[in-house]
């Protein structure tokens, strides 16, 4: 894909959308096309984040591992969603498995140098943080209403 | 003092003719119209029956049927309390007392011509699929149709062989998702409901949306219509309370100035807004 | 409605009142009036005016009721006691039906047949409250039969009160003093200058047929004057008043008023309110059956939004806090009734204020909300 390309999907995206320029060239130039097959691990639990990826094609599993279970799969992600953002916050390193469910395209950016950037321009720090705390926020309140456990009953219910 | 056989608080019998089960505690009930009723039972998606254990008790369950097949009536029943327990546990060939339907039903004919969104969770999906059967049996007249379901686990998943079914079908989009996984063989989204919103293709603009489900589930998910920018009075959604009468008489199903059984249990969003934020009410 | 008729008041002497009573019972009626039991003045069988609480009065305010001996001998003179009409048009105990159960459900034939009703002594909060719960059971898209039966048959002898309670908001609420329609007959008591004889208002047709059977003279213009007198002097009694200028858009504004928390530490969510007040309505069923299963019945009976039960789903009950009940209450009785049915189901009666054990008084609630709204 040209860099035209990537501009445009990169702007339109919520996630960089309202980036001035020179960011939205900063991500451009941080930014390749990636692919994953089914089964692939993208990263895993407790390795360097470096990476981060918005996701165009296809779905991808965070799991974790219990010995007890296997592989415990605690959410899934979808096309348009950002994976990752511990990137972005100390120690970064990552907390779950992600795994490609079936094949996966995304566009992945270099989260390191973008770590870098920000210690210098604080102000394209701000602009990521903010992002960023808004996709943990939206993590945060899907996390918790499925503590609620609002249907109740089922198999493996107390009552 | 009695009422007359025909007053809307006297049972109509109505014999189980089939007992399908769901989940762990959740039974598809199949009943027949007692013989006098030639045309079967007709009711418009969304409405509910009082249905009546003889010698147990009576509780309002949603009608979860073809609409187009009034021949035989169909309850999803979650087995609770005293009542739920026998009417699932006492199968076939029992006689049931049956009264109604009752209440509003899903704006299947106001939506033609528009994008539908279906958003169910749990048992929520029960009271919608009479609706979605409409909309799939008049499907030129709508736009994009989807439906989006969240279950706790894939065991508690209703009608496990017609959503794929449903998925199978190239006009009809369906996203399901499961809170939690218990083991491995789950290769479908994990998540809670409203995550499937985002990505969902629907035109928010000219949308109508149908929600139920527990009420947390319905709050959050409304916030995220609200966030595609689906506009309050093109939502409509379900709810529940304590009945006794379904007539609107005992008074235990109000609801602010509504009383669910007769002004719901379907309202349009915007109307009952306002109450649906006041807490204890 | 029944249309009310040109005839002119007449005048009945004390005594003569009992020839009313006599005429209703010869017509089949069943006549129900004030009596004193319990040390209250409740609604019962009369057949004769000794039954009536003759030359008693009571004494009312907040969570207050004494019944104490006048210096007359009034048959009327006191305010009004704990029960109403709808004691009998809205009973609190019914069978719906009765079915075999066993293979199949076959319901018993109904109806049964219910004797016709007739009320003396009815004030007009009271006419008032039974056209508020016309409207309720009458008016919508299914009608309740046992109301409807009771109602239609019942004859209504009105009283005009010769003297307010210490509750009493009526002219608030603009349902008295003055029984102004919805009875049969009404009188009006006047002890005076040794005299002691009722004014007849006459306001159907068949209230006309009645007071024919009983012999009576056409009332003076010093007679109606009287009358007069007396109901205008109620009016100026009254124990307790209300705003209710866009009460229902002040209670829909204030869900959340620290009131509400004020009055949840005082309610003790007893219900009595609701078992006095003549319009609330809510029942609940209950279905019940013999030890073989195979004799089953549907009874309906008196509930209260007060009761944990009443909003119960899902283990838990919707209005779980005082607060939240009392406010239900609150606000359905001066508030989303309007919106339900048209009217107003409060009557100013007054009842819940008198038999709230903790005197909480509905009229003291609503101003205090109101007030909060000005500070």
């Amino acid at each position: 894909m040209a860099a035209e390309s990537l501009e445009r999907i990169l702007g339109e995206h919520p996630f960089f959308g309202g980036m001035e320029e020179p960011y939205l060239q900063l991500f451009v130039d941080c930014a390749s096309n990636v692919r994953f097959n089914a089964g692939d691990m993208i990263f895993r639990e407790g390795e360097e984040a470096n990476t981060f990826y918005l996701i165009r094609h296809g779905k991808v599993a965070l799991e974790t591992s219990a010995p007890e279970r296997g592989s415990v799969v605690i959410g899934t992600l979808s096309e348009g969603d950002v994976l990752g953002w511990s990137w972005l916050v100390a120690p970064y390193k990552w907390r779950f498995d992600a795994r490609a469910m079936d094949a996966v395209r995304a566009i992945a950016l270099d989260g390191r140098c973008l770590r870098g950037r920000s210690e210098e321009d604080h102000d394209l720090g701000y602009e990521l943080m903010k992002r960023c705390a808004q996709v943990m926020e939206r993590r945060l309140q899907a996390a918790r209403l499925q503590l609620l456990d609002v249907y109740g009953g089922g198999v493996s219910s107390k009552r | 003092m009695m009422v007359s056989l025909s007053d809307p608080m006297a049972p109509r019998p109505f014999r189980v003719q089939g007992v399908r089960k769901e989940t762990y505690d959740t039974f598809t009930l199949e009943l027949d119209p007692p013989h006098s009723a030639a045309d079967g039972f007709s009711f418009a998606p969304g409405q509910f029956n009082m249905v009546y254990v003889p010698g147990v008790g009576e509780v309002p369950i949603s009608i979860s049927g073809d609409p187009g097949k009034p021949q035989t009536l169909i309850h999803t029943v979650r087995s609770v309390g005293t009542a739920t327990q026998k009417m699932c546990a006492r199968g076939s060939g029992v006689v049931l007392g049956i009264r109604g339907p009752f209440g509003s039903s899903w704006p299947v004919e106001e939506a033609v011509g528009n994008d539908v969104v279906i958003v169910c969770g749990g048992i929520g999906l029960a009271p919608l699929r009479p609706a979605l059967y409409y909309i799939m049996a008049h499907r030129e007249k709508y736009g994009r149709v989807v439906l989006l379901y969240g279950a706790r686990t894939p065991e508690d998943l209703l009608y496990k062989l017609e959503l794929p079914k449903w998925r199978g079908q190239f006009d009809l989009q369906v996203e399901v998702t499961v809170d939690s996984v218990t083991n491995g063989s789950w290769r479908g989204n994990v998540g809670v409901v409203t995550t499937l919103i985002p990505p969902a293709r629907f035109d928010a603009d000219s949308t109508v949306a149908m929600v139920c489900g527990p009420e947390v589930m319905m709050r959050f998910t409304l916030l995220e219509l609200e966030r595609r920018g689906v506009p309050a009075e093109n939502i409509f959604i379900s709810m529940e309370r304590n009945m006794k009468c379904a007539v609107g008489f005992c008074g235990h199903c109000q609801f602010g100035p509504t009383f669910i059984c007769k002004d719901g249990p379907v309202f349009r969003y915007d109307q009952i807004q306002p109450i649906f934020a006041t807490r204890e009410i | 409605m029944r249309k009310s008729s040109q005839t002119e008041p007449a005048v009945l002497e004390r005594d003569q009142l009992q020839w009313l009573l006599q005429a209703l019972i010869n017509k089949g009626y069943r006549v129900l009036g004030p009596t004193v039991r319990d040390r209250a003045v409740v609604y019962d069988d009369v057949t004769s005016l000794s039954d009536l609480p003759v030359g008693w009065t009571d004494e009312q305010d907040g969570g207050t009721y004494r019944l104490k001996k006048r210096a007359d001998g009034a048959l009327f003179g006191y305010a009004s006691g704990p029960t109403a009409a709808k004691e009998f048009l809205h009973p609190s105990d019914v069978r719906l039906w009765r079915a075999k159960a066993g293979n199949g459900f076959q319901m018993e034939e109904g109806p049964e047949g219910s004797p016709k009703l007739a009320f003396i002594g009815v004030r007009s909060c009271d006419l008032h409250a039974i056209a508020v719960q016309d409207k309720v059971f009458l008016d919508g898209k299914y009608g309740d039969p046992i109301y409807k039966a009771r109602r239609e048959d019942a004859f209504i002898v009105a009283v005009n009160c010769g003297q307010a309670g210490g509750t009493c908001f009526c002219v608030s609420m603009n349902t008295g003093p003055k029984a102004t329609s919805g009875f049969d007959l009404a009188l009006t008591e006047v002890l005076e200058d040794g005299r002691h004889y009722f004014v007849v208002e006459v306001g159907t047709r068949l209230g006309a047929k009645v007071l024919d059977q009983v012999p009576h003279k056409a009332a003076s213009a010093k007679e109606k004057a009287a009358a007069e007198r007396i109901v205008a002097k109620t009016a100026g009694q009254m124990g307790r008043t209300m705003d209710t200028k866009g009460i229902k858009e002040l209670l829909y504004r204030n869900y959340e008023n620290s009131r509400w928390e004020d009055v949840a530490k005082r309610c003790l969510t007893c219900g009595n309110c609701t078992l006095v007040c003549p319009t609330c309505f809510c029942t609940t069923v209950e279905d019940v059956t013999d030890l073989t299963g195979e004799h089953v019945e549907r009874w309906r009976k008196l509930d209260s939004c007060f009761t944990m039960d009443f909003s119960y789903i899902h283990g838990g009950s919707v209005r779980s806090s005082t607060r939240a009940r009392y406010r239900q209450w609150m606000t359905h009785k001066l508030a989303t009734w309007l919106d339900q049915f048209g009217t107003s189901g409060c009557v100013g009666c007054g009842r819940c204020i008198t038999w709230c054990p903790v005197a909480i008084d509905i009229t003291e609630e609503a101003g205090a909300i109101r007030q909060s709204e000005k500070s």
